[in-house]
């Protein structure tokens, strides 16, 4: 049914997105695409989930998050392909991707989404839930469940390859 | 001879780092208000509006502006009738510890940059300076790597025209494109050394963006804002004619052999803090 809804979203448009979203960014990839390649369990499984491009802040006492923002998208190009043939069904940036994150989400019907980048302050306040999933060596890049309300979102890349930033 | 202590130091460099990395620069923030109120883009506007709400509640709540709460820059300008009772590199990097943890900052710094593991608050890269007075001034600067990834450096002829160079700092604008944080503010370094220009171009993101230069570079600055800002990259990358707030140029005498131009970066959320000890 999620998945449904995945393909009828449509480059350019504007979505809040209401659910759990999952943090995962440069060495965190590394690790799953290096499980996968050795044929082991994953840590979480990817069948409908969505990345979230972000390592927090520490967490101030009485919050439930730090700032909270994307980073650059760009650095997870070389796992993507490999995640999104795992079942994974999104991913949360800021920036441009590669063709062949293009190809591979068209391929696996999946999608890509902006938010607002360098807005971590801001988008803190729409964490409502925190919970660590993963890799909790990895301090800041560890993986971390976050359950969101109305989360900002513009479809960067969707279902169909269209590009928000035309052809690369 | 004037005496500052070690601790003085370590305690003044905590406050610059939180006070860096909470409050945007006035002068930032003073730019991104202006262009947000004459954009007519939908979208850049929107997006220019919640780069402002973000730096509100940023203030307001005591949260880092950017998750990236950067590689801690520190330039330390001291003073040479200043005796440092203590030792100073360390100071420096116990206070952007000590500050980094007060505000639940991140800690983005890898010991080893090619083992990785583990992540720690330091160390600051630190740059020392010896000038005249008996004052320190010290300067935070956290600088986030999703824009320091697209500095470059170019080691042009010496008979290069200024085209040349004009065309270099646009296209490792285009480079940067939407990756980096547009609206960006761009500094360049040109003269010196491959080293020197390159910190000549961190430098110059310390310049208030309302603020000329003292030299005849203020047209170069202003000719390749207007070309940059012809780029449609825009805020987010979504288009628009705010690619960049700023240019900010700092020259330096150079080699008869050589003409090094270095340009740095910034995402919007430029943020540093000094003061005077």
């Amino acid at each position: 049914m999620i998945r449904l809804k995945i393909e009828v979203l449509k480059t350019g448009e504007r979505i809040f997105l209401s659910g759990k979203i999952y943090t995962a960014r440069d060495q965190a990839h590394k690790r799953l695409v290096e499980t996968i390649r050795a044929g082991k369990k994953l840590p979480l499984d990817l069948r409908g989930k969505i990345i979230y491009y972000c390592g927090p802040t520490q967490t101030p006492k009485g919050k439930i998050i730090g700032s909270c923002g994307p980073t650059t998208s760009s650095r997870m190009d070389e796992f993507t392909a490999a995640l999104l043939k795992a079942g994974l069904m999104g991913m949360i940036g800021k920036g441009s991707r590669s063709r062949e994150v293009v190809a591979a989400i068209k391929k696996y019907k999946a999608a890509y989404f902006l938010t607002y980048a360098g807005c971590g302050a801001l988008l803190s306040k729409y964490v409502m839930k925190r919970k660590p999933v993963a890799f909790q060596d990895l301090g800041p890049e560890a993986i971390y469940e976050l359950e969101v309300k109305n989360f900002p979102l513009i479809v960067g890349i969707d279902a169909s390859g269209r590009n928000i930033y035309g052809k690369e | 001879m004037k005496i500052i202590s070690a601790r003085k130091i370590k305690d003044t460099v905590a406050e610059l780092c939180v006070r860096a990395n909470l409050i945007l620069r006035k002068d930032v923030l003073k730019q991104l208000k202006r262009v947000c109120l004459a954009e007519k883009n939908k979208t850049a506007k929107d997006v220019l509006g919640a780069i402002i709400k973000n730096a509100q509640i940023a203030r307001i709540e005591k949260l880092a502006i950017c998750q990236d709460t950067g590689l801690p820059c520190v330039f330390v300008e001291i003073g040479q009738n200043v005796r440092v009772a203590g030792d100073i590199r360390q100071a420096v990097n116990q206070g952007v510890v000590l500050g980094y943890k007060k505000a639940y900052l991140r800690n983005s710094i890898i010991a080893d940059p090619l083992k990785r593991a583990k992540s720690g608050y330091a160390p600051a890269v630190i740059h020392f300076d010896i000038v005249k007075g008996d004052k320190i001034k010290l300067t935070v600067f956290p600088k986030g790597f999703g824009c320091e990834n697209k500095a470059q450096l170019k080691m042009f002829k010496p008979t290069a025209g200024i085209k040349e160079i004009k065309k270099f700092i646009i296209e490792v604008v285009k480079a940067a494109g939407p990756d980096a944080c547009p609206p960006y503010i761009v500094g360049v370094g040109i003269g010196g050394t491959a080293d020197y220009a390159s910190l000549l171009a961190k430098k110059a993101l310390l310049r208030r963006l309302d603020q000329r230069p003292k030299t005849k570079d203020h047209r170069l600055e202003v000719e390749l804002l207007r070309e940059i800002n012809k780029l449609n990259i825009g805020p987010m990358g979504l288009g628009g004619k705010n690619t960049a707030l700023a240019v900010n140029i700092e020259t330096y005498p150079t080699h008869i052999a050589g003409l090094p131009v270095a340009v740095n970066i910034s995402c919007h959320a430029l943020r540093s803090a000094s003061v005077i000890i």
